[in-house]
C-alpha cells in the first residue's frame, strides 16, 4: 500500500520536473516585467511555469486553462474581495504552489471556492494557506488529482452559510495529504469520489463533521486526526472503506460521534483512536465491517450497534474508561465481539491463559433503559442503577443474551 | 408557690396522673410519697416541663408554666439517676451549668466541698461510681440558691455519711425558707426534714397533709408507720 | 444557645467515631485519587461515597447520638431553657462536626487533586447533604423514644432516599414511558436531595450530552444559575423542613 502511495508521488514529482525544463519561465511582480497574473496567464503555454513575487493580487477570478506550474513566492496574497472564485482551474497538468488565498466569494447558486478544479487530471494543488475562503479547494470530476500541505482555515459559524474544506465530487484517484482544515461546515467531503488516500490530515473546529462522505467507495484513511468537529465524523452508503490509525478526539456534543458509520460494508476500522467522543462509533446498517485493534477510551458509548448491522466483526479492541461500553436497541445479535479487553470485566482466569473464563456482557441494563426511556437520565449513576446492572451482567433478562464476548482479554493489548 | 390544678396525664391508655390537684407554699418541705407507678416522678416532671400534662394547669409564682422555661431558674433538681456527657470531666459539667443558668449571686459550692468534689474535678463523667454521679447531681441542684429544690430519690445510691451530709444541707436549705419537693422510698430519713406530705396512689392524689396533722390523726410518731397504717385503712 | 452549641461541639468533636470517619474518609479519598490514573474518574469513585455513604453515617450516627444524648438532654430540659434552642443547639452541633469531618475527610482530598467546578460542585453538594441527613435524623429520633425503632427508622429512611425513590421513579418511568417525563423528572428530583445533588454534580462532569433530548431539557434547567440557586433553595428546605417538624414533635414530647 505505502509503496503504491510513494510510488505515485514520485512518479507525479518526475512528470512535473521533466515539463519545468521544457517550457519557458514568466515572472509576475511589481518590479517584474509582467504585472499581472492574468496576463502572465495570457501569454502562457502549455508546459511555461508562471513564478508569482510576493505581493497583494486582486485580480478577480484567475482561470487557468493551459497545462502550467503557478508558484508563489514568499506566499503572494490572493485576494477575491468577497466576490470572486479565486483560482479555478481546468486543465491537465497544472500546479497550484505556494500561494495565499484569502477572501473567496460566496454565493447561493453556486459552490464558489478558494482552489476549483473542474474536470481535470493530474492537478495538484501543494503548499498554499486558503484563508476565508468559502470552499476550500473544490475537485468535481477530475482524476489523479494532490491535495497536499495545504492549510485551509475558514470562520464557519453555521452549517447554512459555511462551505467545505476540501470538497470533492464525482473524483478518482485523488491523494488528500497533509492538509489542516479549520472552521467548515465539513473538513473534508467526498462524493462519488473513488480510489482515493486521505494520508495525515488534521482536521479539527469544523461547524458539521471533520470528515463526511456519501458513495464514496474504496477508499483508504489513514493516520488523520479529527478532533473537535462539531458532530465527529459521518460515512454513508460506501464499501470498501480502510480507516487505520486515526485519531477522533473530543466530539462531544448531543449527536456527535467519533464516526457515524451508515449503509458501509465490507470494510475496515484498524487502529483507530476514539478519545472522548460522545459515541465513538455509531453504526446503521452496517455490515461486514472488520473493527479491530482500536483503542476507546472515555467516550461516553464507545460503540452504539443498531440492530440493523450484522455480520460484523469486533475483537482486539481495547474499551477503557468508557460510560457505556456498547449500546444497541433490539435483542437480535448478528455480529461477534470476542476477544476484547473491557476494563469493566470482573469475571476471573482460573486456567491463566489471560483470557477470561466467564462472558463479558458489554451492554449495560441502564443503557437500554434510557435507549428506550431518555428520562431515566435522572437516575444516572444512581444505586439502582448500578444494583440493577450488575444482577443483570450475571443472569440477562432484558439485554440481548448473545451479545457477548466469549473471551475477554484479561490484560489491555498494547496498541 | 406551686399549684396544680387537675392535672392528668395519660400514657396510652394508662394513667399516670389523674385530676391531680396540689398546693405548696415556700418554707415547706414536702414529701411526695407513693407506691412505685404511682405517679410521683410523672408529677415532677409535668413541674419542670419535662411532661406536659393532657389536661390541668400548673402554676409556678401565680404563672402558667405551660410554654414558659424562664421559672426553671428558680429551680434546683436533682434527677433519680443523674446521666451526663461521658466525655466531660465534673469541672466542665459544673462550668456548663454555671454557663447556662446565669445565676444571680453567687454559687452555693457547700456541697461540692463537703463531698469533697473539687479533688476529683478532672475526671470525666464516664469514670464515676453510681455515688459519685449521684453527689454531681445533688451538688448541681443546691448550687444556685434556688428558691425551689426538687429532689427525686435524692439519697439512693449515697453512702451514709454522704447521704447525711446531703440531709444536714435540705434542712439548712428548708430553714432558710425554701420550697423542698422531696420524693424517698426510704421513709425514714424523711422523718427528720418534712413538714408536709403528699400521698399519691395509682395517679391520683390521695391526700395532702402537714406531717404534724397525719401523725394526729393515726397516733403514729413515725412517718413510715403513719404511712402504712394509712395504707391499711384505705385498703379496708 | 451559643454555650449549648458549645458544649455539643466540644462533646462531639472528642468522639471517637467522628475522628474514626474523618480519618476513614480522608484515607478512602486520598487513596481513590491517587490509584486511579485518572482523577475525573477518582471523582466519579467519591460520587458514590458522597452520595450513599455520606448520608448514611449522618444519619446513623445522628439518630444514636440523639438517644445516647436522652440523658443530657433532659437535664438539659430540666434548666431554663427553651426546648427549641436545646433541639436546635443539638442539630446545630451535629451538623458542624459532621459536615466539617466531610469537608476535612473528602473536601480537603479534592480541593487537591480537583480543584475545578465539578470538585467544587461535589463539596457544596456533599457539605449539604451531610446537614440534609442530620436534619432528617433529628426527625427520626424525634419520632420515636425507642431506640433500635428509632435506628431502625433512620436506616429505613436512608433505604427510602438511596434506592427506593429510585425504584418507584424507574417503575413510573416504564409506566408512563409514552408521555413525555423530562420536565416531571425535574420535579421527582426535588423530592429526593440525593438525587438531586447527584444531578448536580454530573452535570458539571458534562454528561448532559450522552443523554439527548432530557441531557438538554436538563441542563436548560439545571446548569444555568436559576437551576443551581433552585437547587440550592430546594436543598436549604430539605435541611428546615425535616428539622422544624423535629423541633415540633421535640417541644411535645414527655421525657
Amino acid at each position: 500500500m505505502m509503496q503504491k502511495i510513494f510510488s505515485i508521488i514520485f512518479l507525479s514529482m518526475f512528470f512535473l520536473f521533466c515539463r519545468n525544463t521544457e517550457g519557458k519561465t514568466i515572472s509576475v511582480g511589481k518590479n517584474k516585467s509582467v504585472q499581472s497574473i492574468q496576463k502572465a496567464l495570457a501569454i502562457a503555454k502549455n508546459g511555461d511555469t508562471v513564478l508569482v513575487y510576493a505581493g497583494l493580487y486582486k485580480e478577480g477570478n484567475i482561470f487557468i486553462k493551459k497545462s502550467i506550474v503557478l508558484k508563489g513566492i514568499n506566499f503572494p496574497v490572493l485576494d477575491g474581495e468577497n466576490k470572486y472564485e479565486i483560482i479555478s482551474i481546468s486543465a491537465n497538468d497544472v500546479t497550484v504552489d505556494g500561494f495565499k488565498v484569502q477572501h473567496a466569494g460566496r454565493s447561493e447558486i453556486k459552490d464558489l471556492a478558494g482552489i476549483m478544479i473542474y474536470d481535470s487530471y493530474n492537478v495538484t494543488i501543494i503548499n498554499n494557506i486558503l484563508d476565508d475562503t468559502n470552499f476550500g479547494i473544490y475537485s468535481q470530476h477530475s482524476r489523479k488529482c494532490t491535495i497536499k500541505n495545504n492549510s485551509i482555515t475558514a470562520y464557519g459559524k453555521n452549517e447554512v452559510q459555511s462551505g467545505n474544506g476540501i470538497n470533492c465530487w464525482r473524483s478518482d484517484s485523488l491523494l488528500i495529504i497533509g492538509n489542516t482544515i479549520k472552521g467548515h461546515r465539513d473538513g473534508i467531503y467526498f462524493e462519488f469520489v473513488t480510489n482515493s488516500l486521505i494520508w495525515r490530515n488534521i482536521s479539527t473546529e469544523n461547524v458539521r463533521y471533520g470528515l463526511h462522505f456519501m458513495f464514496s467507495q474504496d477508499n483508504n484513511y489513514i493516520t488523520n486526526l479529527f478532533k473537535d468537529n462539531g458532530s465527529g465524523v459521518a460515512v454513508m452508503y460506501s464499501h470498501g472503506v480502510k480507516m487505520f490509525n486515526n485519531f477522533f478526539e473530543d466530539n462531544w456534543g448531543d449527536a456527535a460521534y467519533g464516526i457515524l458509520l451508515k449503509d458501509i460494508s465490507d470494510s475496515y476500522i484498524e487502529g483507530n483512536h476514539f478519545l472522548r467522543n460522545t459515541v465513538g462509533i455509531h453504526m446503521e446498517g452496517s455490515s461486514r465491517i472488520v473493527l479491530q485493534r482500536n483503542e476507546f477510551i472515555n467516550n461516553g458509548w464507545a460503540i452504539k450497534i443498531q440492530a440493523s448491522c450484522d455480520n460484523n466483526v469486533i475483537t482486539k479492541n481495547n474499551f477503557l474508561g468508557n460510560t457505556f461500553d456498547i449500546g444497541t436497541n433490539g435483542s437480535l445479535v448478528l455480529n461477534t465481539f470476542n476477544g476484547n479487553y473491557w476494563d469493566k470485566y470482573e469475571g476471573y482466569d482460573l486456567d491463566k491463559n489471560k483470557i477470561g473464563d466467564v462472558p463479558y456482557h458489554p451492554v449495560s441494563l441502564y443503557s437500554m433503559i434510557i435507549d428506550n426511556n431518555p428520562s431515566a437520565l435522572m437516575l444516572f449513576r444512581s444505586f439502582i442503577v448500578s444494583l440493577i446492572d450488575k444482577s443483570e451482567k450475571i443472569i440477562p433478562t432484558v439485554t440481548p443474551e448473545n451479545l457477548k464476548d466469549d473471551y475477554p482479554l484479561m490484560l489491555p493489548l498494547s496498541l | 408557690m406551686i399549684v396544680a390544678k387537675n392535672v392528668s396525664k395519660k400514657f396510652g391508655k394508662f394513667y399516670a396522673l389523674n385530676d391531680v390537684s396540689v398546693t405548696c407554699h415556700k418554707g415547706e418541705c414536702i414529701a411526695l410519697i407513693g407506691p412505685n407507678a404511682s405517679g410521683k416522678t410523672t408529677f415532677i416532671k409535668c413541674i419542670l416541663g419535662m411532661v406536659v400534662p393532657d389536661s390541668g394547669v400548673i402554676n409556678f409564682n401565680n404563672n402558667s408554666i405551660a410554654r414558659s422555661w424562664l421559672y426553671r431558674n428558680q429551680i434546683g433538681y436533682m434527677p433519680q439517676i443523674g446521666r451526663y456527657p461521658e466525655n466531660m470531666t465534673i469541672a466542665q459539667v459544673f462550668n456548663m451549668m454555671k454557663d447556662i443558668r446565669k445565676p444571680i449571686g453567687t454559687h452555693d459550692d457547700e456541697l461540692v466541698n463537703s463531698f469533697e468534689l473539687d479533688k476529683i474535678m478532672q475526671k470525666r463523667m464516664r469514670t464515676l461510681s453510681g455515688g459519685t454521679t449521684q453527689k454531681v447531681s445533688a451538688s448541681l441542684a443546691f448550687l444556685f440558691n434556688s428558691d425551689v429544690l426538687i429532689l427525686d430519690e435524692p439519697t439512693a445510691g449515697l453512702d451514709p455519711v454522704s447521704s447525711e451530709i446531703l440531709k444536714e444541707k435540705i434542712i439548712r436549705e428548708k430553714n432558710k425558707g425554701k420550697l423542698i419537693l422531696i420524693t424517698s422510698h426510704v421513709l425514714s430519713e424523711l422523718d427528720d426534714l418534712v413538714t408536709e406530705v403528699i400521698y399519691m396512689q395509682e395517679g391520683k392524689l390521695n391526700f395532702q397533709k402537714s406531717l404534724l396533722m397525719l401523725k394526729q390523726e393515726t397516733g403514729e410518731q413515725k412517718l413510715a408507720k403513719a404511712i402504712a397504717k394509712v395504707m391499711i385503712t384505705s385498703n379496708q | 444557645m451559643k454555650k449549648i452549641i458549645k458544649y455539643v461541639i466540644v462533646d462531639l468533636l472528642r468522639n471517637k467515631i467522628v475522628l474514626f470517619y474523618t480519618l476513614l474518609s480522608l484515607i478512602i479519598s486520598f487513596s481513590i485519587f491517587n490509584l486511579e490514573s485518572n482523577t475525573s474518574k477518582g471523582l466519579l469513585s467519591l460520587l458514590n461515597i458522597v452520595l450513599i455513604i455520606v448520608p448514611l453515617v449522618c444519619m446513623i450516627f445522628s439518630t444514636i447520638y440523639i438517644y445516647n444524648s436522652a440523658e443530657f438532654i433532659e437535664l438539659l430540659v430540666s434548666q431554663p431553657l427553651r426546648r427549641r434552642t436545646i433541639w436546635i443547639s443539638l442539630f446545630i452541633g451535629l451538623s458542624v462536626s459532621l459536615s466539617l469531618a466531610f469537608l476535612i475527610g473528602i473536601g480537603l482530598p479534592i480541593i487537591i487533586y480537583q480543584p475545578n467546578s465539578t470538585g467544587f460542585m461535589m463539596l457544596l453538594m456533599g457539605f449539604l447533604l451531610s446537614i440534609i441527613f442530620v436534619s432528617i435524623a433529628m426527625l427520626a429520633s424525634a419520632s420515636t423514644r425507642d431506640k433500635a425503632k428509632g435506628i431502625g427508622f433512620a436506616i429505613l429512611l436512608w433505604l427510602y432516599f438511596s434506592l427506593i425513590f429510585d425504584a418507584i421513579v424507574l417503575f413510573i418511568l416504564f409506566q408512563f414511558q409514552d408521555y413525555p417525563l423530562e420536565k416531571p423528572m425535574i420535579i421527582f428530583s426535588f423530592l429526593n436531595p440525593i438525587d438531586l445533588s447527584r444531578i448536580q454534580i454530573l452535570l458539571k462532569m458534562d454528561i448532559a450530552a450522552l443523554m439527548g433530548y432530557t441531557g438538554a431539557v436538563f441542563k436548560d434547567f439545571f446548569g444555568t444559575t436559576t437551576g443551581i440557586v433552585v437547587t440550592t433553595i430546594v436543598l436549604s428546605l430539605w435541611i428546615l423542613i425535616p428539622v422544624w417538624i423535629s423541633a415540633k414533635k421535640f417541644g411535645k414530647r414527655d421525657l
